[in-house]
């Protein structure tokens, strides 16, 4: 049996808006395998982005267990998560959340700043994963200056720069036209199946999840499928 | 994340908006410059009163007669009027602490030679003038006691005088008329140039007080008595010598107030000095006011900086900085901001203090550019940059990742 990367027990998380409690999260317990490709799946308001920024340690849950690699990591503190997910998850948005007026190649740079790599060392790994998404000749172009398609490249390419063990992508094809989704998840599949890398995507739509391998369904705060 | 890195991405950040770093680190750019300019003319003003003094004489006693506003009894003399040419006599004959002695009267008149005229000062002093104040005859010779006894009708130029009376002529021998008296030249007084622009002390011309007395004014008094003591570490023991000497010849009751006062030329340096070093401090303080409305500036640029990038601020978390690497970020785009400006204030401030000369109303100030003003405004603009920048950078930081991501 395949080691467990995430596991979550029994997680519940409540806001307060004014005077009111939301509970946006009501008892999740479920564990991702190693090199696993889910997709999570579910109308808005039912807590799934808020169950993507737990398990990319973004939030706390207000009670319940997250364990990332054998780690609890909900008893950590705000800089060490952040190490975390500096160590661990790569992040690709629906709106790519890259820097305007910045090369793509300082963009795949970033991560590394925060970790202490060497300069030179720093350029060769962000060539490197920017070569993976097929996008080594436009290093040196403002993003811009780029698609959509070609941006959210170079978001994956950001995500692949510390080996994470981990990718979350939140609706990583939602600004996308579907020839580009299909080479944007081409290159998920790829990544998953060569690297070995575990996906958890968030999406709504059908066509994208039938990517994955697991889809699970989530409801008020509640997995309520997985299939 | 090392001090370079942040400064390189900082660096980076300010590039993408140069204009407004350049706008914002005008404030700082101004304030700098302003403290530098203001506290060089400070300097320079101090200097140039130094310098005055100097040229006077260190060694420079003055006896002016008491004020009349003094409620005490004053047994010779009235008051203002108090000082005789006796008393210097007297000064020079019993104080063995006295090396010259030159009493002084003076007067105001047209002087006027052939077509031309001229209002001056005129000084009326006793033969050892020149050694008293320490100033040289450049050509021709300064009178002597004869000419003082006999209040002859003998003048010696001050070089302004000269330029204006006689061009190039040379005076020498020639007569010029003073109040209708004719006054034959006798010499000229080497320049000692303007002092910190207050007044020219070339414009003067001097005769025998005896003259100015009996000729001119017709009055019995003198206005006040010049006297250079032996040594500069004797000028105490004149001045007591002098006091003594004084109440005796003016017949003061002991107890009674004196009815003169004995100044010390380095006293009244002293306290020109200081007064100078308070103007100095007032100017730079009120430029350090720009320097703090400059800080202001940055504050404001940076929150509105943190406002618009706020996205920017929720990546940078994402993938991985910590607070402090958002604080540091912040915090050094300030910095370099108001170190910049701050070297470039330097400049500024350099450049127009050498610059005041060519305007006309500054024509006559020194400005004196120090190295410690230098240094003391540079280290107040990176201060000021780390003061005003904490608090837009620490907001910064303590942004949720999540919301910070959301930010539309």
């Amino acid at each position: 049996m395949a080691k467990k990367i995430i596991e979550l027990q029994n997680l519940a998380k409540t806001y307060k808006v004014g005077d009111t409690e939301v509970q946006a999260l009501r008892g999740i317990s479920y564990s991702v395998d190693e090199g696993a490709f889910v997709a999570i799946m579910g109308p808005s308001g039912s807590g799934k982005s808020t169950l993507m920024n737990i398990i990319g340690c973004l939030d706390k849950p207000t009670s319940g267990n997250y364990i990332l690699e054998g780690e609890d990591v909900s008893t950590f503190d705000k800089n060490t998560l952040a190490r975390i997910r500096n160590r661990k998850i790569g992040f690709v948005f629906q709106t790519f959340n890259l820097l305007s007026r910045t090369s793509a190649l300082e963009n795949v740079e970033l991560p590394l700043l925060y970790s202490n790599v060497h300069t030179k060392q720093r350029h060769e790994m962000a060539l490197h994963a920017l070569e993976s998404v097929g996008l080594k000749n436009r290093a040196h172009h403002k993003t811009n200056q780029l698609s959509g398609g070609e941006q959210q490249r170079i978001a994956i390419a950001r995500a692949l720069l510390n080996n994470p063990a981990l990718i979350l992508a939140d609706e990583p094809t939602g600004n996308l036209d579907s020839k580009t989704s299909s080479e944007i998840m081409d290159i998920f599949t790829k990544l998953n199946v060569e690297k070995g890398i575990t996906m958890v995507m968030v999406t709504h739509e059908l066509d994208i999840a039938a990517y994955a391998r697991k889809r699970i369904h989530v409801r008020d705060g509640q997995i309520i499928r997985e299939d | 994340m090392n001090i370079l890195r942040t400064s390189r991405i900082a660096l980076r950040a300010l590039a993408r908006n140069k204009m407004r770093s350049f706008l914002t680190a005008l404030g700082i750019i101004i304030g700098v410059g302003a403290v530098i300019a203001m506290v060089s003319l400070g300097e320079g003003a101090k200097k140039g009163v130094e310098e005055r003094f100097n040229s006077l004489g260190t060694n420079l006693l003055n006896v002016f007669p008491g004020s009349r506003n003094v409620h005490g009894v004053h047994s010779g003399g009235g008051g203002w009027q108090s000082l005789k040419a006796e008393d210097a006599e007297v000064i020079a004959t019993q104080c063995d602490a006295v090396k010259y002695v030159s009493p002084s009267a003076n007067s105001r008149g047209q002087v006027i030679y052939a077509n031309k005229n001229w209002n001056t000062s005129i000084q009326g002093t006793g033969a050892r003038y020149p050694e008293v104040r320490n100033w040289e005859v450049e050509s021709g010779t300064f009178f002597d006691e004869t000419h003082v006894k006999a209040a002859a009708k003998v003048c010696v130029l001050g070089s302004e005088v000269k330029k204006s009376l006689f061009e190039d002529e040379d005076p020498l021998g020639k007569v010029i008329r003073v109040k209708k008296i004719p006054f034959r030249v006798l010499g000229v007084l080497k320049s000692k140039g303007e002092a910190g622009g207050f007044f020219n002390r070339d414009d003067i011309i001097v005769i025998p007080y005896t003259t100015v007395m009996k000729r001119l004014s017709g009055e019995d008094h003198i206005n006040s008595i010049d006297i250079q003591a032996v040594s500069m570490e004797r000028t105490v023991e004149a001045q007591r010598q002098i006091q003594e000497v004084l109440r005796i010849q003016h017949k003061i009751a002991p107890g009674a107030e004196d009815d003169f006062q004995v100044r010390n030329m380095s006293e009244i340096a002293e306290g020109a000095a200081q007064s100078t070093q308070i103007l100095g401090i007032l100017l730079g303080s009120i430029a350090s006011i720009s320097l703090l409305v400059g800080g202001i500036g940055i504050m404001n640029i940076m929150l509105v900086s943190v406002t618009e990038r706020i996205r920017e601020i929720g990546i940078r978390m994402a993938v991985g900085a910590r607070e402090k690497d958002i604080l540091l970020q912040f915090l050094t785009e300030a910095v370099v901001l108001s170190v910049l400006g701050g070297a470039l204030g330097v400049a500024f401030g350099i450049g127009s203090s050498k610059l005041m000369k060519f305007i006309p109303i500054f024509a006559g100030w020194k400005t004196i550019v120090s190295p410690s003003a230098i240094a003391l405004a540079f280290v107040f603009s990176a201060s000021v940059g780390i003061f005003f920048g904490f608090y837009p950078a620490r907001k910064a930081s303590k942004l949720d990742p999540i919301d910070a991501l959301r930010y539309e």
